[in-house]
């Protein structure tokens, strides 16, 4: 209710304001009118003799008859006819924007689904692609670790028959040098002694010395 | 020089009916006058139809709904069968008030007879809804609610008195108003005169600080145009209310 009485506050206080005002300027337009009588001023001097016109009862019936006429014309134009205008050009804007906004609700509505899905094939995609990166990864690796276990197996086999083949290039020229140095042995023997020995005790005795020289 | 002369009716076309003088006056053409511009601007303002509103549509959809949502504010959803005629008493008074601000012509609310007839339609009408709707209940309007019985033959009185006061306070406000504005305008407008005829060359320097008063003065002549017709309206409102719920 404080709103209604701020508004009746508002209705008495210009009434107030508006009756002290016309008493007040009443009476100085009286004082102006009596100064104006004294000027000749003929043209309506005789008219409204009896001070204000709105105080002459013989206008009243042209102006209530008019104002009848008037303002029931208006209110006939306007209740039957401008004011329904009015009133479905408003309604039509209202529903056109209430129906475009909920145009726009199901379209956004409508976007979000497909930004869900699209993000859902992109995550699909993305493990996808890290699936087979992986599986690629793991197939390289594997197919090194079977090169890489061939080559070492390769590499063994070959170190292990060149040392063979020194082991037995070595041999091979132990037993020529045992076989020369008997040789020698038996030549130097003959030639130095005279005593002939055989084949059997120089390479005996050559290899006696070369046990007691590799120990 | 005289400053009611504003206000003087002349006629324009003798007419007499039934021995009534109901001639075609100053005051009547302004009535209709206003009674075109409000409809003009409602329905050029409305031509278009527009989605987006230009000008004079935005104009006539503004006072629409400022009076709309004033109605549904002061008088209440139920009143909403009541719009258009709240809406007519709003823009009459309104645009009577502005013409009157237009200079050489004439302001039919000036007058005591025009805005008491207004008045008395408010009245009639809102006391007719409230019987057409609470039937013999509306007495009980007199009768304030909760207030003790032996309080009634003080109080009875003194709410009928200030019931069968609403049309002189409502027609006298807007009457009072219109009156005083125009003829203090026309009262400072004359000291200008008044002082160049008398005073001669002093006079053109002074009659310039009622000139400048009144040019204040017109400005809050138009304030004043539009309060009255909000305050006339929205009290039309607020007697709606009180017809459609008796407090």
């Amino acid at each position: 209710m404080p709103n209604l009485l701020a508004k009746g506050r508002l209705a008495r206080w210009s009434g107030v304001a508006g009756a002290s005002l016309a008493t007040l300027t009443v009476l100085a337009g009286n004082v102006l009118a009596a100064t104006a009588e004294h000027a000749p001023d003929a043209a309506h001097g005789g008219e409204h003799a009896g001070g204000l016109p709105q105080l002459n009862p013989a206008t009243f019936p042209t102006q209530i008859f008019w104002l009848a006429l008037t303002f029931i014309t208006l209110y006939y134009l306007l209740s039957k006819k401008a004011l329904p205008r009015v009133a479905e050009v408003l309604e039509e804007r209202q529903e056109r924007i209430s129906r475009d906004l909920s145009k726009a609700a199901s379209l956004k509505e409508e976007a979000e689904a497909v930004l869900a899905q699209v993000d859902k094939a992109l995550a699909e995609a993305r493990s996808e692609a890290q699936a087979l990166i992986a599986k690629a990864a793991a197939e390289i690796d594997a197919n090194n670790q079977a090169r890489q276990a061939k080559l070492g197996a390769d590499i063994a086999e070959r170190l292990r028959s060149a040392e063979a083949n020194i082991a037995a290039a070595k041999e091979q020229a132990i037993a020529n040098v045992r076989g020369a140095a008997a040789d020698i042995a038996r030549d130097v023997a003959g030639r130095l002694a005279g005593v002939d020995v055989d084949a059997a005790q120089a390479e005996a005795a050559v290899a006696a010395v070369i046990e007691e020289r590799r120990g | 020089m005289d400053p009611l002369h504003q206000f003087q009716i002349n006629p324009i076309l003798q007419i007499v009916i039934a021995g009534y003088d109901v001639s075609f006056t100053n005051s009547a053409l302004f009535m209709a006058v206003a009674v075109a511009l409000i409809y003009a601007l409602l329905v050029f303002g409305m031509q278009g139809r527009a989605l987006v509103p230009g000008r004079l549509q935005s104009l006539a959809e503004m006072f629409y709904e400022f009076v709309a949502n004033m109605v549904r504010d002061n008088a209440g959803h139920d009143a909403r069968p009541y719009f258009p005629f709240v809406f007519a008493i709003f823009m009459f008074v309104l645009i009577g008030n502005m013409i009157g601000m237009v200079p050489y012509t004439f302001t039919f609310t000036s007058h005591i007879i025009v805005t008491f007839t207004l008045a008395a339609t408010v009245f009639v009408f809102v006391t007719v809804l409230a019987l057409m709707k609470h039937g013999l209940h509306f007495f009980s309007f007199f009768m304030p609610h909760g207030a003790p019985i032996a309080l009634a033959p003080i109080l009875i009185p003194i709410e009928v008195i200030s019931y069968l006061m609403r049309p002189v306070s409502l027609s006298i406000r807007l009457f009072a108003n219109m009156m005083a504005g125009h003829t203090m305008l026309k009262v400072f407008a004359g000291f200008t005169v008044l002082m160049i005829s008398g005073l001669g060359a002093i006079g053109f320097v002074a009659g310039l600080v009622p000139l400048l008063i009144n040019i204040a003065l017109t400005g809050f002549e138009f304030l004043v145009a539009f309060l009255q017709a909000y305050v006339f309206s929205i009290l039309t409102c607020l007697y709606i209310r009180d017809a459609l719920e008796l407090h």
